[in-house]
């Protein structure tokens, strides 16, 4: 029973998918609002499964369940709901309404459910792929723009090549540790008196082909073009349920079976770490495009949360987990935004598009206002907290540079968040965006609340937080 | 008479390894030649995990050969729809046109 305790999440996940699949197929007339609502829905039962889920690990240890993997299932389930929420308008808007949307975001956040509870490297690498081959398709959604083609064609080529990059890391590991599974690496690596040429090579692999699906510098070149490129609604969830996913995948492997290498690894992570921070603040300062800001502000931030994994210690972990789960609040909020700028129709995407906002609406001025304050960290929003965790854990573990490169770098940032605000306040324009819906709109509200309210209510992300990063250390010492 | 070992294998898969990432950055002219290059690495890893096997007189390396036979057959199927679709929009699948957007 515990077995189908444990797979439940990801059969009914399964199953859902290609119920509304054939019926999008089969039926008549296009349903594509109902199988959002319906896809949504799903999303909303996953998350009561994988809470029913209980702690312990089925088919070999292939799929692990504990109280880090429910905290990163929870935070992809939530982005991809909102992402579906904010495509609903949009996708009619730019003529992509297509049942597939849905139904294709059901199928990734498939892999990433398996992503995150593997525990094997065999159950990691076909989740990731269930995970990239849903991407892939989303990416060129819009499939008569040119833009949206060019940035499905651009993903492909660096994911599959990241892909590639991690599967020979993983064959390299294997090699050299004779086993797949987390738990027997773990030993096996340990066991080890002298460090082993081979896997240090296959743990380098792995780390790259799993840091260019982050976006982490210096493997960060696809993600302002695919943000550009892909229709907002999917860049939007590109920004959140993936980049988690991901990331938690990260910490558990690195954590994982790859902890006694730590020595070989840390300096490594640091490298990438500060190489997204420097590379995310520096290269949005000369964007005019909002997404393509955002993909450089994403570059950054996951640097800020790989310090966290550079510290290595379940502070660190802890930290990381808050700054994802704040990011991932941030973002859905400031797409959203993104995704409201249009005019009669058609989506608009430069920065002096906003100008003039805040005497025609100061509602979602105001949002957007308190989000790109929260990005750049400033106190008393969400943003800053996500910080100062990730700084304080930096500090502990002796790790001083990466916290004075963090905190120089985001004094950077603050310039490019900050410009948004003054050209929504400052400037004239008149921006006569179209009617927002009401998914939009909630996504925002919601957002935005959560931004400002979290400094009085802290405590419950913190302690679940640190729960889950105990969960990880626990697991990782079976 | 040298026996085949091994290194040779783990030889081999790096070289193809190497190959198929120059390809990528290297080429100038066709995506098709891209998702070659992508098929070669996949490969390479695949040699990899069947030395090993061998090696270590240990399943699990071609179970996994299998498993990435299938995904490589699905990112085929994907990439070649996806250069399709970019075919359709643009005209041409040269590599040098694929600079709409910067970067």
């Amino acid at each position: 029973m515990a077995m189908l305790y444990t797979t439940l999440p990801v059969l009914f996940l399964a199953i859902a998918g290609m119920v509304m699949l054939m019926f999008g197929v089969f039926a008549r007339r296009d349903h594509t609002f109902a199988i959002t609502a319906a896809s949504i829905v799903a999303l909303a039962i996953t998350a009561r499964l994988i809470f029913a889920a209980p702690d312990g690990q089925v088919f070999h240890a292939m799929l692990v369940t504990n109280d880090f993997t429910r905290f990163a299932d929870i935070l992809v389930l939530v982005g991809a709901a909102g992402a579906l929420s904010l495509s609903v308008g949009f996708n009619e808007r730019t003529g992509i309404t297509r049942f597939e949307y849905p139904v294709l975001i059901l199928f990734s956040v498939i892999g990433m459910v398996v992503l995150v509870s593997a525990g094997d490297l065999l159950t990691l690498y076909i989740g990731f792929e269930i995970q990239s081959l849903a991407l892939y398709v989303l990416a060129t959604f819009a499939r008569n723009n040119v833009r949206s083609s060019e940035a499905g064609l651009k993903y492909f080529v660096l994911g599959a090549l990241s892909s590639g990059v991690l599967l020979y890391g993983i064959s390299l590991v294997y090699g050299f540790a004779g086993t797949t599974s987390f738990v027997d690496i773990a030993h096996a690596l340990a066991r080890h008196s002298m460090v082993s040429i081979g896997s240090t090579i296959g743990i380098v692999f792995v780390m790259v082909g799993l840091a260019f699906k982050i976006s982490a510098a210096p493997f960060h070149m696809w993600t302002p073009d695919v943000y550009e490129g892909s229709p907002s609604s999917v860049t939007a969830f590109f920004a959140t349920a993936p980049k988690v996913a991901t990331f938690a995948l990260l910490l558990r492997v690195m954590l994982g079976p790859f902890a006694p290498m730590l020595a070989q690894w840390q300096d490594l992570v640091q490298i990438v770490a500060a190489a997204s921070m420097v590379i995310g603040a520096l290269g949005a300062i000369g964007q005019s495009n909002i997404k393509r800001l955002m993909a450089y502000s994403s570059i950054g931030h996951m640097g800020y949360a790989l310090m966290g994994l550079a510290a290595g210690t379940v502070t660190g972990v802890r930290g990381a987990l808050i700054y994802l789960a704040i990011y991932l609040v941030m973002s859905l909020g400031t797409f959203g935004c993104i995704i409201a700028m249009s005019r009669k129709g058609k989506p608009v995407e430069r920065i002096d598009d906003l100008a003039g906002m805040a005497s025609e609406d100061g509602r979602y001025a105001l949002a957007l206002a308190v989000l790109m304050l929260a990005m750049a960290g400033i106190p008393p929003l969400s943003g800053f907290f996500g910080k100062l965790y990730v700084f304080l854990a930096a500090i502990r573990s002796g790790l001083d540079v990466l916290a004075v490169i963090g905190v120089a770098t985001s004094a950077i940032a603050a310039f490019y968040y900050l410009r948004v605000i003054k050209v929504m306040y400052f400037d004239t324009g008149t921006p006569g965006f179209d009617r927002r819906t009401a998914g939009i709109n909630l996504v925002i509200g919601v957002s935005a609340a959560v931004t400002v309210l979290f400094v009085f209510y802290p405590s419950p992300l913190s302690t679940v937080s640190s729960y889950a990063a105990h969960a990880l250390f626990q697991s990782a010492k079976f | 008479m040298v026996t085949v070992g091994l290194a040779h294998y783990l030889v081999v898969a790096a070289l193809l390894l190497v190959i198929g990432i120059f390809g990528i950055f290297l080429n100038r002219k066709n995506v098709i030649v891209i998702m070659m290059s992508i098929e070669l690495i996949l490969l390479a890893a695949n040699i990899n995990f069947i030395a090993f096997s061998a090696a270590l007189h240990d399943m699990v390396g071609q179970v996994f050969a299998m498993f990435v036979l299938s995904v490589a057959a699905a990112e085929a199927a994907i990439g070649l729809a996806i250069v399709v679709v970019y075919f359709r929009n643009r005209g041409s699948i040269e590599v040098d046109d694929v600079t709409l957007m910067k970067g």
